[in-house]
């Protein structure tokens, strides 16, 4: 555990890619197998879950600091993890720490499922007692499935490879999927050259950018395709040893949650890979995302949201054909398989293609790019023809050019303080326009946005224009303005203003404006109906 | 007539009315006690202050020369309208003192910026018993919890020895005035060249010359070769993070002292190479102690987590209340990051002119020997 505890804080510690890379590296290149295979799952966002209840851990860990629940609470706020706020208000431990290994501690956790509340109790505050502060922290993280840290999956990959001198792509494509600690090993995952049977693994992600500067500076108009951003769930449909898999970009394999798709195992060739979008649709259109976001969540798919909002899956590549990775042939060539099979299917508005835009100059798209809301898109996808499908997210083929958001200049009236690499700063802020009544009314909470300067300046002013407190929200004196973009509005019975807007942030701080001048819930309102 | 509690939370300062003194005032006064040379408690501006005699160098320097000051030892008794005031250690900075004030058999203590831990350079921190303890509470969680100080200063020497060895600078901050002191009296100097940054090359020499025993540092200039920065100890103020200063140690690592560092979140907003938790305030479980060692009925909660402190001492049955004061502003970093120029002291002075004339028009004319 020592040596992962190491690992983890001096991955915190570093902004650095090059630094963490090579931690991770070094740590690939000395830890014991097992204890490798561990700190993967961990660091490829796999979060075994121990069925602990963290209102129960919260309270022994106060009974164990001697401080009342609100205390603890207050302590939280200040801090910002929970894991963390346990590791500091326990009594320090006076040993050195544990010589356990970081397998060894998931073995022990790995008990807790069987055992009573006070079996399990009495097991977390022992790991408590032995551990040191740091230690406390990642087990603690580990415990309750919380385990996060920042770095993404690429830089886990490019140190991967460089210990095992592999390549990066490779890697990237062995560590994706379905597999799990407990029935596999370093070597059989990472390790083992020849063919691997793990059926459902998806490939990496190709990620765009977005596009620098004018669409014109991309060049001869002919190289490129041009498709509509849609605004869905970016997915994989795998088809292999006749089973069905539905991956999410977020690596979920969310198979169960779209029915609709089912029929596809009965339609696609065997070893088989594509890659697209799925959406809510009906009358040969999507609808907007907040459709497809009440189905998004749901345990049970009742009939009514499968009437109310059905998928389509819109297919824009195709990543293996009969068991062959197609993804070193050119865009145009992948293509052209795609419409091929599609051309062969059953159900074409279901598994359908998202089209292709004719145009011969740049200049022809312009309007059309400005209507990509009435499509229910965020804009254009471009990429170029002669492109491979690479890994992750890569600049130069695949551009995305999304259209200008939302937005409105609304009044900061409520602060919390964020946490982690925030935590002490108010940096959560909840924005109002001006009602009928003439009083602000709130409609939507931002965190991004702003440079580290500007949150100095706007925490600075918080702090010396604090209103009133109800436990750790501040109402602060209306003063600042901001200029907040949004990329949905809808109508909502759940906000006090009567809308709700979708990926609010920050766009600007408007120190030109006062309060008064900020927008008001009319002109919201009128988005709203323009938007429809 | 209802009695007047002796001291008085007026907005300005800490006030002893029977005496017409004013403890840390943040407007200009007449008559000004000062805990300590810290810029949040000792500000520009009053006719005539008072404190400990080894803030005396850095009271001059921070607030001119000229000013009217009168310095007296740790524990002498002085007199003001027949009430008795006198200075005790804090063992926060230098000559950072609690004071006590008594009258009519009643004992006040406000007892400034304090810590319990003998940092070998402040005349360490001295229980005084009272009816009544002002404490300020800048890291009242229990949350903080500070390692033994010698932890951390091996942990200091460590990352000095492996930058050393890597050929890097290293570049520490911290508080200019306290911190600084601190770090040089405790960590492993042997023989090097100290490098350091003007506010704390200023300071040093100030203390040096009032005969305070500190090593002798090296100002870092314009002119200094670059190449003699390998493998050294450079001292700095917090405000060069981000700074061009700061680019001429290259290659350097960041390290910071600051009892915040025993936060995660920020330690990486601070983006440093190495945080050091270091404080020269009381952690949650000195500041407990202090409150019991104190004996007091009743305690007032300045600076810091007050309202938090205050309501967990009712529940531990020590009457508290909460108490606005312009002490601290959150954040460690800002009692010495607060511009220290005669310009800005002038601006504070024009804003508060007319409360400062409004005072003067009905106080008492008497000089009682402040």
């Amino acid at each position: 555990m020592k040596q992962f505890a190491t690992l983890f804080m001096n991955l915190d510690r570093t902004n650095k890619t090059n630094a963490k890379v090579e931690l991770l590296k070094n740590y690939f290149l000395e830890a014991p197998d097992p204890d490798k295979l561990w700190a993967l799952t961990l660091f490829t966002g796999r979060r075994p879950s121990f069925k602990v209840n963290r209102t129960q851990v919260k309270e022994w860990a106060a009974e164990e600091a001697g401080i009342p629940m609100w205390l603890f609470q207050e302590s939280y706020h200040s801090v910002g993890d929970l894991g963390e706020t346990i590791s500091l208000v326990l009594p320090r431990a006076t040993s050195g720490g544990s010589d356990k290994s970081l397998t060894e501690w998931f073995h022990y956790l790995g008990m807790l499922p069987g055992m009573n509340d006070e079996e399990k109790r009495w097991h977390i505050i022992q790991a408590w007692q032995q551990l040191s502060q740091h230690e406390t922290f990642v087990f603690n993280k580990l415990l309750m499935g919380s385990f996060r840290i920042g770095v993404s999956q690429t830089l886990v990959v490019r140190a991967l490879a460089e210990a095992t001198d592999t390549d990066a792509n490779v890697i990237a494509h062995r560590v994706m999927g379905q597999w799990d600690p407990g029935d596999t090993t370093f070597e059989q995952l990472i390790l083992d050259k020849g063919e691997n049977d793990n059926a459902s693994r998806p490939y990496p992600f190709f990620l765009a950018y977005p596009i620098e500067g004018d669409v014109a500076g991309l060049g001869d108009a002919a190289d490129w395709f041009v498709e509509w951003k849609w605004d869905g769930i970016r997915s994989q449909i795998i088809y292999r040893n006749k089973e069905l898999f539905i991956w999410t970009r977020g690596e979920e394999l969310s198979t169960e949650k779209f029915p609709e798709l089912h029929f596809l195992s009965g339609v696609l060739p065997d070893g088989t890979v594509l890659d697209g979008e799925i959406v809510t649709y009906a009358n040969g259109k999507p609808m907007p995302f907040n459709v497809l976001q009440t189905r998004i969540g749901r345990k049970n798919l009742s009939k009514k949201v499968l009437e109310e909002a059905p998928v389509a899956f819109l297919a824009y590549d195709m990543l293996e054909a009969n068991g062959v990775d197609l993804r070193g042939l050119t865009q145009e060539q992948r293509r052209a398989q795609l419409e091929a099979l599609h051309l062969n299917t059953s159900d074409q508005l279901i598994f359908n293609l998202s089209p292709l835009i004719g145009f011969n100059e740049w200049d022809e798209l312009r309007t059309l790019h400005s209507l990509s809301r009435e499509y229910n898109a965020e804009g254009f996808m471009i990429k170029r023809k002669s492109g491979t499908y690479q890994v992750g997210r890569k600049k130069g083929d695949w551009w995305k050019w999304k259209i200008d958001p939302l937005s409105v200049d609304a009044v900061l009236i409520y602060a919390q303080k964020g946490s982690g690499r925030r935590a002490e700063l108010f940096t959560d802020y909840t924005f109002a326009v001006w009602g009928e009544d003439g009083k602000l009314v709130p409609f939507a909470k931002a965190y991004s946005g702003l440079t580290d300067a500007e949150i100095g300046q706007v925490d600075y002013f918080i702090k010396r224009n604090v209103l009133e407190k109800f436990g750790p929200v501040r109402t602060v004196k209306p003063e600042l303005v901001f200029e907040i973009g949004f990329e949905g509005i809808n109508e909502s019975s759940r906000h006090k203003s009567g809308i709700a807007v979708r990926f609010p942030r920050i766009l600007r701080w408007r120190k030109d404006k006062k309060a008064e001048e900020a927008d008001s819930l009319a002109s919201l309102k009128e988005i709203l109906n323009n938007y429809k | 007539m209802p009695k007047q509690p002796l001291l008085q939370f007026t907005g300005k300062s800490i006030y002893c009315t029977v005496a017409d003194a004013h403890i840390d005032p943040w407007i200009p006064v007449e008559r000004a006690i000062i805990t300590h040379a810290h810029s949040d408690h000792a500000r520009w501006g009053s006719r005539h202050y008072l404190a400990h005699k080894d803030s005396e160098p850095i009271l001059r320097l921070r607030l001119g020369p000229d000013i009217s000051l009168q310095t007296v030892e740790y524990g002498e008794k002085f007199t003001i309208n027949g009430v008795t005031f006198s200075l005790h250690p804090a063992g926060h900075i230098i000559g950072s003192a609690q004071v006590r004030v008594e009258h009519k058999g009643e004992v006040w203590v406000a007892s400034g910026d304090y810590k319990l831990e003998d940092d070998h350079f402040a005349k360490p921190f001295e229980p005084v018993k009272c009816n009544v303890f002002i404490t300020e509470s800048t890291f009242g969680l229990p949350i903080y919890k500070w390692q033994p100080q010698q932890e951390i200063f091996s942990e200091i020497d460590n990352w000095w020895a492996q930058n050393r060895a890597e050929g890097k600078a290293s570049v520490l901050m911290g508080y200019s005035l306290g911190k600084m002191q601190r770090i040089l009296r405790n960590i492993a100097l042997q023989d090097n060249v100290i490098y350091a940054h003007g506010a704390i090359y200023t300071l040093n020499e100030r203390l040096r010359q009032a005969g305070f025993d500190l090593p002798e540092l090296t100002l870092v200039t314009r002119e200094t070769d670059r190449k003699l920065f390998r493998g050294a100890l450079v001292l700095a103020p917090p405000s060069v993070d981000g700074s061009t200063w700061i680019k001429k140690f290259a290659p350097y690592s960041l390290g910071y002292c600051s009892g915040w560092m025993a936060l995660r979140g920020a330690k990486n907003r601070r983006a440093v190479d190495q945080g050091f938790v270091l404080s020269d305030h009381v952690d949650w479980p000195d500041l407990n102690r202090a409150v019991r060692e104190s004996d007091a009925e009743k305690v007032y909660v300045t600076h810091g987590y007050t309202s938090i402190f205050s309501r967990w001492l009712n529940e531990n049955g020590i009457e508290a209340g909460e108490v606005n004061t312009m002490y601290g502003n959150e954040d460690e970093g800002e009692e010495e990051e607060t511009v220290q120029d005669l310009a800005a002291g002038q601006d504070a002075y024009q804003e508060h002119k007319h409360i400062l004339d409004e005072d003067n028009g009905n106080a008492n004319e008497t000089d009682n020997g402040l």
